[in-house]
C-alpha cells in the first residue's frame, strides 16, 4: 500500500513537470492517470520504503553517488572517442566475470547501469543466483575475479552497497 | 552570457554524438558498438538537452521537459542496451574474431 501511495505521488509529480505550467483540467487528468499507474504497477514501485526515506542513504546517494557517476560518464565518452578516432583502433574486447556481494535489486540495477555507462564497460548479463555480471570489455586487462574487481567493480559497489543494502549504514 | 554557455553545451552535445556515430560505424561488432553507441549518444542527448534548459532561459516548460527527458534517458539507455546486447549474444551472434575472452559463452554451455 505504502509502494502504492508512493507511486502515486512520484507519477503526478512528473505528470506536474510534463504539464508545466498546471491548471485546473491538467490537474484533474494527470490525478486519473497517475491513480491508474498506481493500481497497476504500483506494487513493484518499491519494495522497502523505508530505504527511500533514510537521510543517510539519500545524502550518500546525491552527493557521493551521483558526482562519481557524472565524472566517470565524462571520462567514458572521451575514452571511446580516443578508441574511434585513433587510426590503429586501440580495442581489445573480450566478455569477461565480475563477482558482486549485492543481493537487492535496486543495488543489482544501479551497479549494471553505472558499469554501462563507465569507461569501456558493458554489462551483458546478470547471474543474481551466484551474484556474477557477465561484462563486455573494450580493452581487457585481465580475467581473474581480483583484476575484474579492481577495474570495474570497485569503484561503484563500496558506495552502492552502502546506499542500497541493508543493515551497513552508519 | 547564459545563452553562449548554453550553446556551448549543445556543440559539445553534438560533437559526442557525432562521435558515437563515428563508433558506430568504426568498430567491429555489436558488443562494441553499442559501447560507443550508449556512451557517447547518452552523454551527448543530455548535453544538449542542458544546454536547451539553459538557452530556454532555466526552469520554464521546455526547460522543465529537458531536464526530465535527462533523468528518462540516463536511466533508460543503459537498460536499452543491456537487453539488446543479451539478446544478441542468446541469439548466437558471435564476437568479433580478434576478442579475447569469452567467459558468458564458457558458462553458458553447461546451462544448455
Amino acid at each position: 500500500m505504502k509502494s502504492r501511495i508512493l507511486m502515486f505521488v512520484f507519477a503526478f509529480a512528473v505528470w506536474c513537470i510534463l504539464t508545466w505550467v498546471p491548471d485546473v483540467q491538467q490537474l484533474i487528468a494527470g490525478g486519473a492517470v497517475a491513480l491508474i499507474v498506481s493500481v497497476v504497477m504500483g506494487s513493484m514501485f518499491v519494495n522497502r520504503p523505508h530505504m527511500l526515506f533514510n537521510p543517510i542513504r539519500v545524502f550518500y546517494f546525491l552527493f557521493w553517488y551521483v558526482p562519481v557517476f557524472i565524472w566517470e560518464l565524462i571520462r567514458a565518452n572521451f575514452d571511446v572517442a580516443y578508441r574511434v578516432i585513433h587510426p590503429g583502433m586501440p580495442i581489445k574486447p573480450g566478455i569477461v566475470r565480475l563477482r558482486t556481494e549485492l543481493k537487492s535489486d535496486t543495488g543489482l540495477t544501479f551497479l549494471a547501469n553505472s558499469i554501462t555507462l563507465t569507461p569501456g564497460t558493458l554489462t551483458v548479463d546478470i547471474n543474481r543466483d551466484d551474484g556474477v555480471l557477465y561484462i563486455h570489455w573494450i580493452n581487457v586487462v585481465g580475467t581473474d575475479p581480483e583484476t575484474t574487481f579492481r577495474e570495474i567493480g570497485s569503484r561503484f559497489e563500496p558506495m552502492l552497497k552502502k546506499i542500497f543494502e541493508e543493515d551497513v549504514v552508519e | 552570457m547564459i545563452d553562449i554557455i548554453g550553446m556551448v553545451f549543445i556543440g559539445v552535445g553534438l560533437s559526442f554524438d557525432v562521435l558515437g556515430c563515428l563508433g558506430l560505424v568504426r568498430l567491429p561488432d555489436v558488443y562494441n558498438r553499442l559501447q560507443a553507441a550508449t556512451k557517447c549518444v547518452t552523454l551527448g542527448t543530455c548535453s544538449i538537452l542542458f544546454g536547451t534548459f539553459l538557452v530556454s532561459g532555466g526552469f520554464t516548460e521546455t526547460g522543465f521537459k529537458a531536464l526530465i527527458a535527462i533523468v528518462f534517458l540516463v536511466l533508460a539507455s543503459p537498460v536499452a542496451a543491456h537487453a539488446v546486447s543479451r539478446g544478441a549474444h542468446r541469439a548466437g551472434i558471435k564476437l568479433w574474431d580478434r576478442s579475447v575472452v569469452d567467459s558468458y559463452a564458457e558458462d553458458k554451455e553447461g546451462e544448455a
